[in-house]
């Protein structure tokens, strides 16, 4: 134990009603798993970005609160010229570092800690970008990164200008994404100088509404109220994180009054909860889509025709009452219905095994049997895929269509679904990154993802869609981007790459004296809004 | 005596080399791999995957692995984590006294409710307590953890309020970790109430982790025991005119307790076996925790370390209940 922890220990024992019970408002969040890290760069859960980018750091620009809008953050305003090549930002001023024992800041938020903060990511030669061996950046690298953008640069203390390679309008939403989080360079120096880098992973110093005070390992994350931060300050005094893996458990310790507010309620305990007098639930529809891919470069299911009659033949409805539990909605698009560019005028397929069958007969498709992949574990848009799989096997039966559910290891399963000629439709899905619908249609569906390395499961190539996709991408016009996304919408629905499942419904269960919390659409879990009633 | 404990010694080595191919083998027998794992849906590029696969030596034949293994072993280097990137034996180190706490708990509940049951149903053989003491045990050594773990926290944490659900210690307590046990620490910290609520944390998980082991010890003292109460010296100590406390104190207890301890011993397997799950009902942070998440994340260095590690410690158990015995038994001592 390290002096820094000790006298933090010391001051939040104080803090947290040892000493003055009545003064500090403690607000516990029985979260349900341990952050890997604290630095938000290297790592790619959401878990372990509510524990260290949403609590501690700041971004250049930030999600407004509940949406997946941008609006300034560390940045107070910016321009963008006018072939979409050169960002500059205007950054914050007077925007105080946190401090910690091994750390007293001498200067502000600057210049010089943006660039580090891009800098150390995507420069292999920066003596930061290994400071724990075998560290990567995924996301940087994921988000296409090292390839968009050409420099950083310092125009002078309070103005960074970020040059890209190319135009692309999903950028600001990009860098609002938890890896690019602003880190202290001075932080970063003083580590460096003691030799002790791997704490910029341990003991995190951000310009966030909190203060890191201490981590026990799978157990307690503690944070402090950071009395310096530059926007509005936290209603409450401490943020304790109370590792909870079981879902039931997590209900039972918010019942007990242990925690405030629990992520991922168990879907069978929902009605439970709503029922409870003591407890109340906030729900939103999730940021997802689940879909079954299927292989179309692969006879018959080449032909868009018989695709379409398959959709047709499934009870998608049946699929959200009886694996959703009703946590969901049917699913027409690839994007969901919160999303900018959401095509509401597209009808979707009919639910008539009479004309799909009728179909199939047209299309000369006789004894048809397939193989429908069933991926083995839980995920936010798929509850439960082997059982979503038998529906379909079901409903495929009364068209004639004998269907076999096959099952892998989950990494055996995402690397075997991407393998060229996969034999079989596969039940897959995605959650948005940040709510730009690139962040769907390109990563999903562009001809550029159906390769080895690509997330086109469908290893569907169209090119007027892919034109669509590139020449949006290009703009930074919203409203000329979301008549583009929903023109390629049109070209989804008409080709019917996948069969569109579902979209999950996400619940937040707490105690009835929280305030303020905010759903997040990403998916994100942030406290500097909540408060609670004595 | 220290020829015995040499000849113990001796049989460790290939034992624990054994173990160290086991431990390798058994992550990658596994279907599965980390990189794509840590990709998840998004997909991975053949070029990037080789990068990180090189990056964590899985590029290297299996054989060099093991080998590269076995050599940064000998030098006490039990690899980095591939998630949070930290050392295997820090990590290790900082989640084990949880585990022990835990476990020396459950096995005192275990054994002091065990044994004299036991006793107890053998001196009183077909009796109603020695039926619903047996039938009991036989519930008990086949429940399932998991369930059982969450029945009695609605049960006393939900609905009679008597106990906390989860966690080591109400978060109101906030003080140093010295020693890792709770039960110390909240002594050492001086804060009023706090060794209270750490006990208090500890019953529920202790009662679930010892359920098993406190089948096995009951059943198993019940019947050494009937086996000694049959032996001449018993019969002679009881024709003499002997209290019956005396004969089965003394004489009958002594001698039946030699196979209890080798079960109490071998019980350390089923306890590290328990605390997986019931670390992972009561968000125990325990090194059973651990090796589940390491598991299912494919973290290879920390289930192969990790798993050395456990296997090390149940072989230093069992040596020191050999010992014991030879302690209780000079006969073993000197064969």
């Amino acid at each position: 134990m390290n002096i820094l922890t000790r006298s933090l220990i010391a001051a939040s024992a104080i803090a947290l009603g040892a000493a003055v019970p009545a003064m500090a408002k403690t607000f516990v969040y029985c979260s349900e798993a341990s952050p890997e890290g604290f630095d938000p760069a290297p790592y790619t859960s959401g878990t372990t970005f509510d524990a260290s980018a949403h609590p501690v750091f700041n971004r250049l620009v930030e999600f407004k609160k509940g949406t997946t809008e941008i609006e300034p953050g560390l940045a107070e305003s910016w321009e963008i010229s006018a072939d979409g090549l050169e960002y500059t930002f205007h950054l914050r001023k007077g925007v105080k570092w946190q401090s910690n024992e091994k750390f007293t800041p001498t200067r502000d938020f600057n210049a010089d800690d943006v660039i580090f903060s891009f800098d150390r990511q995507g420069n292999k030669d920066n003596p930061w970008h290994q400071y724990i061996a075998g560290i990567t950046y995924e996301y940087y690298t994921s988000m296409e990164m090292p390839s968009l953008i050409k420099e950083v640069v310092k125009v002078d203390d309070n103005t960074v200008k970020i040059v890209l390679t190319r135009p692309e309008a999903p950028f600001l939403a990009d860098i609002a994404m938890s890896f690019a989080s602003i880190v202290s360079k001075e932080f970063a120096d003083a580590l460096e100088k003691a030799g002790t880098k791997e704490d910029f992973n341990n003991l995190p110093i951000g310009t966030g509404p909190f203060k890191f005070v201490a981590y026990q390992k799978d157990a307690v994350i503690r944070y402090q109220k950071n009395p310096d931060y530059w926007g509005e300050a936290p209603k409450i005094d401490d943020l304790v994180f109370a590792i909870t893996p079981d879902a039931a458990v997590r209900l039972q310790k918010l019942k007990a009054g242990e925690c405030h507010l629990m992520p991922y309620p168990a879907p069978a305990d929902v009605a439970a909860i709503k029922a409870d007098n003591n407890l109340k639930v906030d729900e939103q529809a999730g940021l997802n889509v689940a879909y079954l891919a299927y292989n179309t470069t692969v006879a018959p299911f080449d032909n868009p025709k018989v695709r379409k009659a398959l959709n047709m033949a499934m009870n998608k409805q049946a699929i959200i009452d009886a694996v959703f539990q009703g946590a969901g909605q049917v699913a027409k698009n690839p994007i969901p219905p919160t999303m900018w560019s959401y095509n509401d005028a597209i009808q979707d397929d009919p639910y008539d095994p009479e004309a799909a069958k009728k179909m199939l007969e047209e299309e000369g498709v006789k004894d048809l049997s397939m193989k429908v992949w069933a991926m083995p574990v839980q995920r936010p848009y798929m509850p439960n895929a082997r059982r979503t799989a038998e529906l379909i096997q079901e409903d495929f039966a009364k068209v004639g269509v004998k269907v076999e559910i096959v099952s892998y290891e989950w990494g055996e399963y995402l690397k075997k679904s991407m393998e060229a000629g996969r034999d079989g439709a596969v039940i897959l899905g995605w959650t948005g990154d940040n709510g730009d619908p690139d962040n769907f249609l390109s990563v999903l569906l562009s001809c550029a993802a159906a390769g080895e390395g690509g997330a086109n499961r469908a290893f569907w190539c169209n090119k007027d869609f892919s034109d669509l996709l590139a020449k949006a991408k290009q703009s930074s016009d919203v409203a000329e981007r979301t008549k583009l996304y929903e023109e390629a919408q049109v070209i989804f629905k008409d080709q019917a790459p996948w069969a569109t499942l579902g979209h999950s419904t996400q619940y937040v269960p707490m105690s009835n004296k929280v305030s303020g919390f905010v759903m997040s659409p990403l998916g994100d879990f942030t406290f500097e809004t909540v408060d609670i009633a004595e | 005596m220290f020829r015995f404990l040499l000849g113990k010694l001796l049989y460790l080595v290939p034992t624990f080399l054994g173990i160290t191919i086991i431990a390798f083998s058994f992550v990658r027998v596994l279907p599965g791999d980390p990189v794509l794992l840590m990709a998840g849906e998004r997909g991975i590029t053949p070029e990037r995957h080789a990068e990180l696969s090189a990056q964590l030596g899985f590029d290297k034949p299996v054989w060099a692995q093991y080998f590269d293994f076995l050599g940064r072993l000998m030098q006490g280097d039990f690899g980095n984590s591939i998630v949070t990137k930290k050392p295997v034996l820090a990590e290790f180190l900082t989640l084990f006294p949880a585990t022990v706490e835990l476990g020396l708990v459950a096995i005192l509940i275990a054994t002091l409710v065990g044994v004299p049951v036991g006793v107890l149903a053998a001196i009183k053989r077909g009796s109603w307590f020695d039926q619903i003491s047996m039938t009991g045990a036989l519930v008990g050594f086949s429940m399932p953890i998991f369930w059982w773990g969450l029945l009695l926290i609605i049960f006393f944490s939900g609905i009679l309020q008597w106990t906390p659900v989860s966690g080591r210690i109400s978060l109101l307590y906030f003080f140093p970790q010295v020693t890792g046990f709770m039960l110390i620490d909240s002594l050492l910290s001086g804060q009023k109430g706090a060794f209270l609520s750490a006990a208090q944390h500890l019953i529920l998980p202790a009662v679930v982790l010892a359920t098993i082991p406190l089948a096995v010890i009951a059943r198993q003292t019940r019947s050494a025991m009937l086996e000694v109460m049959g032996e001449d010296y018993v019969r002679t100590a009881k024709a003499k005119g002997m209290p019956t406390r005396r004969v089965v104190g003394v004489h009958a207890l002594r001698n039946a307790m030699i196979p209890v301890i080798t079960t109490i011993g071998l019980q350390i397997g089923v306890l590290m076996a328990g605390a997986i799950l019931t670390e992972t009902i009561f968000s125990w942070p325990g090194i059973g925790k651990w090796m589940i998440d390491s598991i299912s994340r494919r973290d290879y260095p920390v289930v192969q370390s990790g798993l050395l590690l456990i296997a090390a410690l149940v072989m230093v158990v069992n040596l020191l209940v050999d010992l014991t015995y030879g302690l209780i038994n000079p006969r073993i001592r000197h064969k």
